[in-house]
């Protein structure tokens, strides 16, 4: 117990001395995720639209793939992208393994399905006749999507903040593309698992304690959004 | 609309990181002074080198001295040598002679420069229950494989399992002793394959009360630092003789390697001032250094002399 004590204190003390080294480690994941959560956003938003919106045929059999891709594992995709990026890979010529630009890539690749999947289903459970209300008052195509996504919003952000969640608490995939290098790809998550397999247990309980910080801020704040 | 300013506000802070994070703001890196972040230069490191904090400490000294951003990555010597295939790193820096020879003769590698070594031992419980005290290296392991089978409660041996330097040594002792390897990984519950670098899979045995085998100077460190309750039980035995490389990768192959700094890199480690860091390197913390500058290195199984002496050429493409 006293290794926990012990360690939960000096966690506080490199949290509240706005410790170099964990502020550092603290802003890399979250300058990555964010990225990485922009990107997927920037994807999804159009694309759920599309896919909500029309009628094609296997609409229901993608929609499937998708959700089954939410449970895609981090080391699968990270797998990939290091066969791809390496530098005898396909894509190895960009010269970006190791480097917080593929790790931001391979995210995408790992969020994008569980960000595009909720707000399809957020678009869905929308109510049917206000879009229909919006089309016989004269709306155009754009003008409903507008209408079914602000009427979606709390679905659909709560879509984006999921995707972020699972960016930001990946390990695998980090670990696998980016290297683990100090001071350039070293995430709270990578962090804590090479913290801990070298027995410096207080530096990852500080880390861990940041990332949980880090979700309680944004569940706050989506709070707050939608009680508005 | 509101809300949808929401999400153009919230998109706009995250690219604001983005520029933040990429344009190497110091004021992100603060407390790691980055040198010239145009230039990152790549190495994947042997996992005891790094659990030893030996690359923390020369790290900074040479992004000093030749002004590039380093990179380092934790890998296993077979991960190594397979990010160094695959062209992924500028240098790497292993212990396994003999896939560095095969390394070096498939054209992957060139400048092999041995630059320090020490020791690998066996560890585990003080009560020894296998009975190893005093044994050789080959003889404990026979020892440990037959008090495993017999009661592997009692006798557990962790095995690296990750096709790293360490591991490729305690097949070579399984051979030594007359085993096939093959049939030791499989014989039992006894043999446990931690497939972890080298501090993790040290803990681990700690944690399991098994016999382990490690270099000194991890065990060393960790000792220290996590107060192991395994102690080391077979020590001094030739073979455990442990030398470490660095090498190049050779631009021929992979031409965006890049081969002046790693000879830049290579040159610096088998220099007088590197090999006056590594021969004292530790012994402030632990009471001794924890590895040994490879000019010092005399018994069977050491490099020859130029294998540390000789600066590498300047490279010139042919």
């Amino acid at each position: 117990m006293t290794e926990i004590w012990e360690g939960l204190v000096t966690a506080v003390k490199l949290i509240i001395s706005l410790d170099p080294e964990v502020m550092q480690i603290a802003g890399r994941s979250l300058a990555i995720s964010a990225t990485s959560s922009a990107i997927a956003a920037l994807i999804c938003l159009p694309l759920g639209a599309v896919i909500h919106f029309n009628r094609f045929p296997g609409k229901r059999t993608l929609i499937n793939i998708i959700q089954t891709l939410f449970s895609l594992p981090t080391v699968a995709v990270g797998l990939f992208v290091f066969v791809l990026f390496s530098s005898a890979g396909p894509l190895g010529g960009f010269g970006i393994l190791f480097s917080p630009a593929v790790m931001v890539i391979g995210q995408v690749v790992l969020i994008t399905p569980l960000m595009l999947g909720l707000i399809i289903s957020a678009l869905s459970a929308t109510d049917k006749a206000i879009t229909d209300t919006a089309v016989s008052l004269g709306a155009s195509g754009f003008q409903m999507s507008v209408v079914t996504f602000r009427e979606a919003r709390f679905g659909v952000l709560a879509g984006l903040i999921m995707g972020f969640g699972r960016a930001i608490s990946e390990v695998g995939l980090s670990l696998m593309v980016g290297g683990n290098i100090r001071g350039f790809t070293r995430t709270i998550t990578t962090a804590i698992s090479l913290e801990t397999s070298k027995g410096d247990l207080e530096l990852a309980l500080a880390l861990g304690m940041i990332l949980i910080f880090i979700a309680l801020v944004i569940n706050i704040g989506l709070n707050r959004i939608q009680q508005r | 609309m509101k809300r949808k300013t929401i999400i153009a506000i919230l998109a706009g802070l995250v690219l604001l990181s983005l520029l933040v994070s990429f344009a190497g703001c110091p004021a992100a890196e603060a407390g790691y002074p980055l040198h010239d972040p145009e230039v990152r230069f790549k190495i994947a490191t042997t996992t005891s080198l790094y659990d030893t904090g030996l690359w923390y400490h020369l790290e900074p000294i040479f992004e000093e001295l030749a002004n590039v951003e380093m990179d380092i990555v934790y890998a296993g010597t077979g991960i190594a040598l397979e990010y160094g295939r695959r062209g992924d790193v500028d240098a790497i820096i292993v212990h396994d002679r003999a896939r560095e020879d095969v390394f070096l003769a498939d054209g992957y590698g060139i400048n092999r420069r041995n630059f320090a070594y020490n020791f690998f031992l066996i560890a585990g419980p003080a009560s020894d229950p296998a009975g190893i005290a005093g044994s050789t290296a080959a003889e404990a392991f026979e020892k440990l494989y037959n008090a495993g089978l017999n009661n592997p409660n009692a006798v557990k041996f962790v095995s690296r399992g990750d096709d790293s330097g360490t591991h490729a040594k305690e097949k070579l002792i399984w051979s030594q002793a007359g085993f096939d390897y093959e049939e030791v990984r499989n014989s039992g519950a006894w043999y446990v394959e931690a497939g972890k670098g080298m501090g993790p899979t040290l803990l681990m045995a700690n944690e399991m009360q098994s016999y382990v085998m490690a270099d000194i100077s991890t065990f060393l460190a960790y000792n220290l630092k996590s107060n192991l309750s395994i102690v080391s039980i077979v020590e001094e035995d030739p073979i455990f003789l442990n030398v470490y490389a660095a090498i190049a990768i050779n631009p021929e192959t992979h031409p965006k390697a890049k081969i002046d700094i790693a000879n830049r890199f290579i040159n610096w480690l088998i220099s007088k001032d590197v090999q006056d860091i590594i021969s004292t390197y530790g012994e402030a913390e632990y009471g001794r250094p924890l590895f040994f500058p490879i000019a010092g290195c005399d018994m069977p199984g050491c490099p020859p002399v130029e294998d540390y002496t000789l600066p590498v050429p300047e490279y010139t493409s042919s």
